[in-house]
C-alpha cells in the first residue's frame, strides 16, 4: 500500500471516529433521565447554524472577490440558489440547478 | 416439556410477528428517504468516482461514517490529503449538530436494549427528523420501528453512493465545476437554516467569524482559528443571555 492509501485510510477513519463521537456523547453523558447542562443545549441549539455558515465561506474561500470577473460564476449561482431555494424550497432542484448553471458558466461563458 | 417448547416457539413467532409488523409500519417512512438518498448519494458516488475514489472507497466511507455532508467534505480531505488532525476537527464541528440530535433521543431510545448502539449510529439528520416525532401504535414496539426506519435508510443511502460510482464511469462529457455541488448543498442548508426563523445571529456570526478569519490567516490556516472564534462568540452569547435572565 503506498503512503497515499494509508493517509486515506486514516483520514476516513477519523471522519467515522468524530461522527461516532457526535452521535454517541450525549447518551453517555447522559444516561437515563440526568439533566443536560444548560451550555451544552445552548451550544447543541447554536453551533449548527454557525458551522453551516463557516463551510460556505469554506467552500468559497478559493475565489477572487476582488476581480469581480473571476469570481461572476460562484456570485451567479449562488444568487441562482438562494432564489430558487427561497422560492421553490425543494433542495434537490436548488443544489441540481445551481451546479449545472455553475458548470455551464465555468465551461463555457467564463473561460 | 413438549409443552415448555411449544411456548418457546410460539413466544418467538410472536416476536417475528411483530418484528415484521414494525417493518410494515416503517417502510412508508422512509419512502422520501429513498428518493433524496439515492439522489444525493449517486452525486456523492460520481464525485467520488471524477476525484479517483473507486467503489471500495465509497463503499467503506457510505458504510462506516454514513454522514452526508461530512462525506461530501470529506472528498476535500481526500483529494487534498489533509492532515488528519484538521479532518478530525472539521468533522466534530460538521457533525456537533448530531449532540443535538442525540439530547433530543435519550428518552426515546432509553428502552432499546441491544438494538440501542445502531440507533444511536444510525442517526443521520434525515432519520432524525422522522424518528423524532414517531408514535407507532402501542402493540409494536417503537425502537423496532426505529430501527426499521435507520437501518432501510442506511441501506438506501449505500446503495445510492455505490450506484453514483458505477455511473460516474459511464459519464463521458466535461465534469468541471461539478464539484460545485457541495458549495450548493452547504448554501441550501444555510438558506433552510435562515427560513426556519431561528439561529441568524449563530449564522452571522460563522460567517463575518469565517471571513475574518480568511482575510487576517489566509485560505490554507483560518479554520481552527475561526472555530476558536466561533465558540468564543457563542460562549459570549451565552454568558450574556445567562445575567439578563439572572437581572
Amino acid at each position: 500500500m503506498s503512503g497515499h492509501t494509508v493517509q486515506g485510510i486514516v483520514i476516513v477513519a477519523v471522519m467515522a471516529a468524530a461522527t461516532l463521537l457526535t452521535r454517541f456523547l450525549p447518551f453517555i453523558l447522559f444516561p437515563a433521565g440526568k439533566k443536560t447542562p444548560q451550555y451544552i443545549s445552548f451550544l447543541g441549539t447554536t453551533l449548527p447554524y454557525a458551522t453551516i455558515g463557516l463551510l460556505v465561506v469554506y467552500c468559497l474561500k478559493g475565489v477572487n472577490f476582488i476581480s469581480w470577473l473571476h469570481a461572476m460564476p460562484e456570485i451567479i449561482s449562488v444568487a441562482a440558489i438562494v432564489l430558487l431555494h427561497v422560492w421553490k424550497g425543494n433542495s434537490l432542484l436548488s443544489i441540481g440547478a445551481g451546479t449545472v448553471i455553475y458548470m455551464v458558466l465555468v465551461q463555457g461563458v467564463f473561460r | 416439556m413438549e409443552n415448555r417448547e411449544r411456548t418457546i416457539t410460539r413466544t418467538r413467532r410472536a416476536r417475528v410477528t411483530v418484528t415484521i409488523r414494525a417493518l410494515k409500519h416503517a417502510f412508508p417512512r422512509t419512502v422520501p428517504v429513498m428518493a433524496g438518498y439515492l439522489v444525493l448519494g449517486a452525486a456523492y458516488g460520481i464525485l467520488m468516482n471524477i476525484n479517483g475514489f473507486g467503489i471500495w472507497w465509497t463503499l467503506a466511507i457510505s458504510v462506516f461514517v454514513y454522514a452526508g455532508s461530512l462525506q461530501y467534505l470529506g472528498i476535500t480531505f481526500l483529494t487534498a490529503m489533509v492532515n488528519p488532525v484538521y479532518a478530525f476537527f472539521m468533522s466534530l464541528m460538521l457533525n456537533a449538530r448530531h449532540l443535538f440530535y442525540g439530547l433530543s433521543m435519550l428518552d426515546k431510545y432509553r428502552d432499546a436494549g441491544k438494538l440501542k448502539p445502531y440507533l444511536i449510529f444510525a442517526l443521520t439528520d434525515e432519520t432524525f427528523s422522522i424518528v423524532c416525532h414517531e408514535e407507532p401504535p402501542k402493540s409494536i414496539p417503537r425502537y423496532w420501528v426505529c430501527f426499521w426506519i435507520s437501518i432501510l435508510d442506511h441501506c438506501y443511502w449505500v446503495a445510492g453512493t455505490v450506484i453514483g460510482v458505477l455511473l460516474g464511469s459511464l459519464i463521458t462529457f466535461d465534469t468541471t465545476g461539478l464539484d460545485f455541488a457541495l458549495t450548493a448543498l452547504f448554501v441550501v442548508i444555510f438558506v433552510d437554516q435562515w427560513k426556519s426563523g431561528h439561529g441568524h445571529r449563530a449564522a452571522l456570526t460563522g460567517v463575518a467569524a469565517s471571513v475574518l478569519c480568511v482575510v487576517i490567516f489566509g485560505q490554507s490556516a483560518f479554520i481552527i482559528p475561526a472555530m476558536i472564534l466561533i465558540l468564543a462568540a457563542i460562549t459570549w452569547d451565552y454568558k450574556k443571555s445567562g445575567k439578563e435572565i439572572e437581572a
